[in-house]
């Protein structure tokens, strides 16, 4: 019998691993790097929402307001940024820091996250549109030349999303900092009796958050080219099912940061596979919520034998 | 250098109405094991949470190793001073692992090489107080059963790195260990405080207590009533000190005289093991004890009976001895957690009939006697003791003729368990049949008949009549009958 504990974690990346053989199935075509590259160039941003998802689940909070952040950054950058850099860069600043306050103000005041940020959510939607009330602007020509570079025998998105996975299992798995993160999830009250701040560490979690909010609108930008403030309203629920499916749980502290990125690009994949089989978009949301059903019931599956072992 | 580990002058403090501490003077001796002793709601947990910082006193003095803190005290203030609790609910981080909890409490495990150290550091001090715990450190905490975690949170307690250790308060520490564990521990500590650590020991094992011991303090409505060197004391001049005015005998059961042979079988059961684990039978208003080291398979035995994979043909209740994890509903009042199991004799026309469900609520706080104003208050406004009879009500005021109990008296106090162990008594004389899990020996003599369980099956089965505590633990390391 295999250990049903590694079933687990092996989990996202089977489903991953089963969906990329399925797409190849239905549309040979793909398998080669301009095919990869197409399919997976979204999952950047895809992979970059997640994460700071990830950052806000590990706290035991959940962010609502991740996917119209998105879009309000690509929207400054797409704007303010291009016609007085200084003024972009400073509210582009000013966005990451004001996830930091709404972390401070969600514990000192002990608010439901949920509530909050899906407030929050209505309020960058409302500036984003403000900004430009209807789609335009011009992505900086940097953040196009990163998102469209042409690396050697691998292409970018993937190697863009092996290192942000990497990037964040080192800061958040094996650092010491790390583990004070995760132990605010797992376990408020021990950590507060151990002396460290919980305000502290929340903030930290929500500006990282912030923080990886900002370059997954900057890769949007690169991509898009140009903004529009409802680019991005379906991350919000992408970032979610991404860290679900990546073997996070809602409460508890427990994530897995290679695992959400695989998610994040089991997601984007989805995408694709679904109109390669020409299922109409209306379908499409539908579709791709019965996949998730289908790893969560497998990883329920997984769970109960690891219960009775 | 000072010989106080740590000193309290009249420290007082109120929550609302409730004077918790009125007026607390306290010393403890560098290297002295001081036992605390004193019923839930004496005042014992507050003083705790004054000594680690996590309640500032409203009045009164403290003083570490002779001075003043220097800094507001705080929780991190008390770490720094080498203050350590071992709190009653498990503190430790269940997503972490062994080592990385190690980490929360030690701010100086960073920097490169930083989880080399954690493992070495709780693996040694595991090895030291646990010989033979078979604790790997990068075992997740959720995965281990409730004694290893007790034996982590205990050893992380004792570990050191730039703070000094000065003092260490343990909370009822030998609760959810068996009894090699703590015995272990027990020895451990007296090494200890030859070192020079002062430790607090808050237990309601009095042989425990009294044995290990230098000095004991009583403690009675939050002020100090008693403080004697441990050899002044016995059991019984400790439960007088305690203003308990019930007589020890009472702890221990009366030898039950009806065997009742000819009565029902209500339950049939045999571990799940291979090669056959032995087979056990209860009979309608028995008193079955489950007895044997912890872990050894007696709660796999009960979850067994209670999920119905066993003959069993009576309804089956359930009280639970993890009361955080496994018995009560934290948001609920205390009302809503003893009716919970009777939801379905409290429906009229479809809808909960609130009036009946709170009559019940109050029968109950007066048959069991739990000590609130006010039902409708939340249920964590109750010390430890009686929030476990609030599980003890739950399941006695449901239709359920069989009551599984797994280790339900850990962290209990003994005018409680008493008061408990009178209403087993009168609920099987009235015909219901209990199935008791315990990991305290005493409890073992209530029991019309003991099953010792040892690596997954029974290896004994004892009755009332030739009931001896030796007997119990030779079959708890399997030396009889095989």
């Amino acid at each position: 019998m295999t250990n049903p504990r590694l079933l687990r974690a092996a989990l996202p990346f089977l489903t991953l691993a089963f969906v990329l053989t399925a797409t190849f199935y239905v549309q040979p075509r793909t398998m080669s790097y301009f095919g990869l590259n197409l399919m997976l160039q979204y999952a950047v941003p895809i992979a970059l929402a997640t994460i700071a998802q990830m950052f806000i689940i590990t706290v035991n909070d959940l962010d609502l307001s991740i996917g119209p952040f998105v879009g309000l950054v690509g929207v400054i950058a797409a704007t303010v940024l291009n016609s007085n850099p200084v003024l972009g860069a400073s509210a582009l600043m000013a966005c990451v820091l004001a996830y930091g306050v709404v972390g401070a103000l969600i514990h000192v005041r002990n608010l439901p996250s949920i509530v909050v940020t899906l407030g929050l959510s209505f309020v960058w939607l409302g500036i984003a549109v403000m900004m430009l009330p209807s789609p335009g602007g011009k992505a900086p020509a940097v953040l196009k030349a990163i998102m469209t570079v042409q690396t050697p025998y691998v292409p970018f998105p993937i190697l863009a999303a092996v290192a942000i996975g990497l990037v964040v299992h080192l800061a958040l798995m094996t650092t010491s900092f790390g583990v004070v993160a995760r132990g605010a999830g797992g376990n408020p009250k021990a950590l507060d009796r151990a002396g460290w701040s919980m305000l502290g560490t929340k903030v930290v979690m929500y500006m990282l958050a912030g923080l990886f909010g900002l370059l997954a609108g900057l890769a949007l930008l690169g991509l898009t080219t140009s903004a529009d403030a409802h680019v991005a309203d379906r991350y919000t629920l992408y970032s979610i099912a991404g860290v679900i499916l990546g073997g996070g749980e809602f409460i508890g502290g427990r994530i897995n940061p290679i695992g959400a990125v695989a998610g994040a690009l089991t997601l984007a994949l989805a995408g694709a596979f679904l109109i390669f089989l020409r299922i109409s978009p209306d379908w499409q949301i539908g579709a791709q919520g019965a996949v998730l059903i289908i790893v969560l019931a497998l990883r329920a599956l997984a769970g109960s034998r690891e219960k009775s072992s | 250098m000072s010989t106080e580990a740590i000193r309290l002058d009249g420290v007082e403090k109120s929550f609302g109405a409730v004077r918790a501490l009125a007026g607390v003077d306290l010393v403890v001796a560098v290297g002295e094991c001081l036992g605390l002793v004193g019923h839930n709601g004496a005042g014992k947990s507050t003083l705790m949470h004054v000594l680690a910082g996590a309640l500032l006193p409203d009045a009164g003095r403290l003083t570490v190793g002779g001075a003043e803190p220097k800094a507001q005290w705080s929780a991190a203030a008390s770490q720094a001073a080498g203050i350590r609790c071992v709190f009653q609910e498990l503190s430790l981080c269940p997503n972490l692992s062994v080592a990385e909890n190690a980490r929360i409490t030690h701010a100086s495990l960073r920097g490169f090489g930083w989880k080399g150290r954690a493992r070495a550091l709780i693996c040694a001090k595991l090895d030291e107080i646990f010989p033979g715990h078979r604790i790997a450190p990068d075992d997740e905490i959720a995965h281990l059963p409730i004694g290893q975690r007790q034996m982590v949170e205990i050893a992380r307690a004792f570990t050191v790195t730039s703070a000094p250790l000065r003092l260490v308060i343990l909370d009822e520490p030998t609760s959810s260990l068996d009894a090699v564990a703590a015995g272990q521990l027990l020895s451990y500590i007296r090494k200890e405080t030859a070192r020079g650590t002062a430790i607090i020991l808050i237990s309601h094992i009095l042989g425990e207590v009294l044995a290990t011991s230098d000095r004991i303090v009583v403690m009675k409505d939050g002020k100090q009533v008693a403080a004697r060197p441990a050899q002044a004391f016995d059991r019984s001049s400790l439960m007088a000190a305690m203003g308990s005015d019930l007589k020890e005998v009472e702890a221990r059961g009366d030898r039950r005289q009806s065997p009742k042979a000819d009565s029902a079988v209500v339950v049939r059961a045999s571990p799940q093991r291979e090669g056959g684990g032995g087979e056990l039978v209860v009979r309608e208003g028995e008193i079955v004890g489950l007895a044997g080291l912890a872990g050894h398979g007696q709660t796999r035995l009960l979850l067994q009976i209670f999920a119905g994979q066993a003959d069993i043909d009576r309804p089956v209740a359930f009280v639970a001895g993890d009361r955080q994890n496994e018995g009560v509903f934290n948001l609920w009042s205390i009302a809503e957690n003893v009716t919970v199991a009777s939801l379905r004799s409290l429906i009229q026309r479809g809808f909960i009939n609130v009036a009946a469900e709170a009559k019940l609520a109050r029968a109950w706080r007066e048959r069991i006697g739990i000590r609130t104003s006010d039902m409708g208050r939340n249920i964590l406004t109750l010390s430890g003791g009686n929030q476990q009879k609030v599980l003890f009500a739950r399941a006695l005021a449901s239709d359920a003729r069989i009551i599984l109990m797994d280790d339900p008296m850990r962290g209990v106090d003994i005018g409680t368990k008493l008061e408990v162990y009178a209403m087993i008594r009168a609920e099987a004389a009235a015909g219901r049949s209990f199935l008791w899990y315990t990991t305290e020996l005493d409890e073992l003599t209530h029991c019309d008949k003991v099953y010792v369980f040892w690596n997954g099956k029974i290896s004994d089965s004892i009755e009332a009549a030739d009931f001896s505590e030796q007997r119990v633990l030779r079959a708890s390391f399997a030396e009889s009958g095989t």
